[in-house]
Parts: C-alpha cells; sequence; structure tokens
C-alpha cells in the first residue's frame, strides 16, 4: 500500500519543522486545490492519519524525538525576534515540535529512516519496523549535518568525541561524559560546548584553535576567557594517547603554513578530547534521488544544486537547513521556511500570501547573513546561483 | 556510581524518573526511562562499547545522533544497534560488540 503525501519533510530538525509549519500555514492538508494532485481535506478528514490514507504535511524524523540538535542547545540565539533570538534553543526547539504536534495537517514519524527516493516519486521509509512507501507531491530534504573527524593518530580511542555528542550526553542525558577535557576547534561549537562543559562542572583544560584568531563570536569567546579556560590559536593535536582510553594528548604550535614548530609540543593531560572541526552535510539522499551535487568549499562540501527557490535540480524535491550548506540554526528555520512555502507555493496553495512570505523570509536571510560572519555564505551561495543558471 | 550524573545545572533540570537496571557484558547496571544506554554506561564509567573488527582497538561513541557507526553493540542478542541513540529497557542485555555482528538468519516458512 501506498501512502500519499502532499508534501514529505525528511529531517525533524529546525529547517524541517519550520518547513512543515509554513506549508501548513499555507493551508497545506486542508483544502487542496483541484491541481489533480494531492488530496482534499473532505475526502480525508482533516487530522485523520492512518497509515492507509493521505495527509498534508508528512515529517519524518531518524530519531525519537523531533527537534534535531536543539535539544541540546541551552544557550540563547542571537538573530531577531522573528528568529526567537534571546530564547535558548531548547525552549525554540519544543515550542516548534509541538506546534507541529498540535496542527492537525501535519503527521510526525518519529524513529524512522528514509531509506531512498525512487525515479517514479515514490520514498520509502522504515517506520515502526515497517518497510512503508510514500509517494508526495512535494519533497524537502532536511537531513543537516555530521560533525566531522580529524586525523591524528589515537584518533579512535574511547574518549575522542564529537563536541556535540558530549552537548548531548551533558544536556539531554545529564550525564558527566568527562573530568577534564581538550577542545580542539574554537569556532561557534567548540566554545560553547566548552562553556556549557564548565557549566556541567566539567574541566576544560584549554580550547586549541588551528586559525591564528578564534572563529566563533566574540560574545562566546569572552565567556571562556571569563571562564578561565585558555584558548590557544595557532595550535594543533598531535596525537592521542592512553591505554584502552583518551589519558592524554600530545600537542603542539604551527607555523603560516600549518607546519608543527619544532620544540612546541606538549602533553595535556586529559580524559576526553572534544572535536569541534566543523560539520558536513548529510547528502546522502540527495546523492541518491539524483540531485546534482556540487563541490562549494564555502558552503562546508558537497550540496546538492539548487536554485532561489531552494528547489534542487530534481523538479519537486527542495532542500533546506545544514544538508545545503552549514549555517546556523537561525538560518536553518528560515530557509526550513522558505523551502515549506515555496513547495506548498507550487502546489497551488496560498497564492496571495505566499510571495509576500517569500519576500519576507529572503530579507530575513539576508540580515542573517550579513555582516562579518556570514561572508563566506554569501561567497558560497553567490557559487551556488552561477552553478544553478548553467 | 551516581557522581557521573549532573545533579545541579544553572539552566538545566534533569527529571529522571524511577530507576531501572539492565545488564552490561552480564552485570547489573543502574538506568532511568529515557535515557540513551550510551548514556546510562557512560553514566556508570563505561566508555568501551566495543572492539573493531580487525586489530581489536577498542571503540567508543563518537557522534551520538545515530550516524557515525562507532557506538554499535550487541543489544539483547541483536548486533549493530546504534546505543547513542537506542533508549534503554528495564532488563535488557547488552554487550561489547568485537567487531562485525553476526545477524542471525531468520528463515520464514
Amino acid at each position: 500500500m501506498i501512502k500519499n503525501v502532499e508534501i514529505m519533510v525528511i529531517g525533524g530538525g529546525p529547517a524541517g519543522l519550520c518547513a512543515a509549519l509554513s506549508a501548513s500555514d499555507l493551508g497545506v492538508g486542508i483544502s487542496a486545490p483541484d491541481l489533480g494532485v494531492g488530496i482534499s481535506a473532505p475526502d480525508l478528514g482533516v487530522g485523520i492519519s492512518a497509515p492507509d490514507l493521505g495527509v498534508g504535511v508528512l515529517l519524518v524524523e531518524r530519531d525519537d524525538v523531533a527537534g534535531g540538535q536543539l535539544v541540546k542547545q541551552t544557550h540563547k540565539f542571537f538573530g531577531s525576534e522573528k528568529q526567537y533570538a534571546g530564547d535558548r534553543g531548547i525552549h525554540i526547539g519544543q515550542m516548534l515540535v509541538e506546534k507541529a504536534q498540535a496542527d492537525s495537517n501535519i503527521e510526525i514519524w518519529t524513529d524512522s529512516t528514509v531509506l531512498g527516493i525512487y525515479e517514479d516519486g515514490v520514498v520509502t521509509v522504515l517506520h515502526e519496523d515497517k518497510h512503508i512507501k510514500v509517494k508526495p507531491e512535494r519533497i524537502i530534504i532536511a537531513t543537516g549535518a555530521a560533525e566531522k573527524f580529524l586525523a591524528f593518530p589515537g584518533n579512535d580511542l574511547p574518549g575522542i568525541y564529537g563536541a556535540g555528542a558530549v552537548q548531548t550526553l551533558m544536556n539531554v542525558a545529564g550525564v558527566k561524559p568527562a573530568e577534564r577535557v581538550l577542545m580542539v576547534g574554537a569556532g561557534n561549537i567548540g566554545l560553547i560546548v566548552s562553556y556549557q562543559l564548565k557549566q556541567a562542572g566539567i574541566d576544560v583544560v584549554a580550547v586549541i584553535e588551528g586559525q591564528p584568531k578564534i572563529g566563533g563570536y566574540l560574545v562566546h569567546a569572552s565567556k571562556i576567557r571569563r571562564a578561565g579556560i585558555p584558548v590557544l590559536t595557532r595550535h594543533t593535536i598531535l596525537e592521542a594517547y592512553g591505554n584502552g582510553r583518551v589519558e592524554g594528548a600530545l600537542i603542539t604550535e604551527i607555523d603560516e603554513s600549518w607546519l608543527p614548530i619544532p620544540g612546541t609540543e606538549r602533553k595535556i593531560v586529559c580524559d576526553t578530547i572534544c572535536l569541534a572541526v566543523g560539520l558536513s552535510p548529510l547528502t546522502e539522499l540527495a546523492w541518491q534521488a539524483g540531485c546534482e551535487m556540487g563541490f562549494i568549499r564555502e558552503l562546508s562540501g558537497h550540496v546538492p544544486i539548487f536554485d532561489e527557490n531552494l528547489e534542487t535540480t530534481c523538479p519537486g524535491i527542495y532542500c533546506a537547513g545544514d544538508v545545503c550548506g552549514i549555517e546556523e540554526a537561525s538560518s536553518a528555520m528560515v530557509e526550513g521556511r522558505l523551502a515549506g512555502i515555496n513547495a506548498a507555493a507550487s502546489l497551488g496553495y496560498g497564492v496571495s500570501e505566499a510571495e509576500k512570505f517569500r519576500k519576507d523570509a529572503m530579507i530575513e536571510l539576508e540580515e542573517l547573513r550579513s555582516g562579518d560572519m556570514g561572508g563566506h555564505i554569501r561567497v558560497g551561495l553567490e557559487k551556488m546561483y552561477a552553478r544553478c543558471k548553467k | 556510581m551516581n557522581s557521573l550524573r549532573i545533579e545541579e545545572h544553572p539552566v538545566l533540570s534533569f527529571e529522571r524518573g524511577e530507576k531501572i537496571t539492565f545488564f552490561f557484558n552480564g552485570r547489573e547496571i543502574d538506568a532511568y526511562p529515557n535515557e540513551t544506554i550510551a548514556a546510562a554506561l557512560h553514566a556508570s564509567g563505561v566508555r568501551k562499547l566495543g572492539e573493531s573488527p580487525v586489530l581489536h582497538r577498542p571503540r567508543g561513541l563518537f557522534c551520538a545522533i545515530g550516524n557515525c557507526s562507532s557506538c554499535f553493540m550487541i543489544v539483547d542478542n541483536q548486533p549493530n544497534m546504534r546505543v547513542c541513540v537506542m533508549k534503554v529497557k528495564s532488563g535488557m542485555h547488552v554487550e561489547e560488540q568485537k567487531g562485525k555482528g553476526e545477524l542471525e538468519l531468520i528463515v520464514e516458512n
């Protein structure tokens, strides 16, 4: 049996939740226009979501709760009020999830993994231990990103974690993952997680950073300084050592060509090494679906090629959030909203409001990407649009 | 070993519910419902979750989002379980996985 869906959102993080909510706001699931596609409310009964019946928006999340990485972000967000600035990530996530749960146009499947997107438009999902076929009219891929790894001897020892993993253990489970931590990377994640480790009563011996200056926001860096954690720029890790577990690390200063400066090596005693060295878009589904992919360094690697509507080269497949370029959760939320609006509008929903909503979202994105920190994203998008027009 | 659980936090409060127990390599370990297996093991000081297939090097948790495969363990005889996202259940048997797990062949008549 095939489940008919108007818009399928893959990934229940900030981008996916906002995509589902904005599509529903435009009327997806309520009053399907007669396009020969979709399902109309009278046939369906709004809010009915038995697997054999259709639904407006289907949100599929691999984890057992939606919310993505917002569930562990205890810090306050920046941006403007529209992106919930001043509120903590955990609360934003909770609010978005509750809103989506209360929305009768949105059906949420948690603990569910999308397995493949096929040429005939069928998407297969592992849901409640069953292999289920879904036929959406539109797809929004919002699968997010995963933490990058770093090559050095001993990097597989237990006790070497992605910084986000440690954040999950502390802030979601309330478990102290460590006693003494060496943080590798002084971007926003490295700085924020170091501060949160301190809040959980864990020692951070140092934050090391290969670049000559701190990559993250000054606000976060200042907090780290005030907490008395040294930030060593132009430093890298040479080796992790320990018998069956991390017992320490060898670090070194590096020169302008990123080569170790002999004589500057020193041992750091720690039981945990956190890697905060960037994220990679989780693009497997986009590759598999046959979307044209491009390597754009400023967007953090291989990403699906997309146009200003966030539509990929596969008609009807949109992307939003980290999967199409690593940015912050605030941008992911706006991008999600934009993808939801565009997907809904392409199905004939909200024709009168869609244009205004789209413009609002574009302006918000522009604001979020203005300033020094957004420089690489602006370059990346320029490359993207040049590539897309070809 | 409750000291590894965070009791006081400036932003968060943790409501853990009733204590349950499960088994790690045959040893009984405390846990709380809604915890992942990996979190419960970490709370008991267990960081080695298995061994690599060829060199038998110890393996631990890395991503905690069910993506990297570093945390594969045997749970109730089922190998390759991602314990970083799998919830712990009372009485569950969790074992270190040495190398690639072998799947049980189920033949349905």
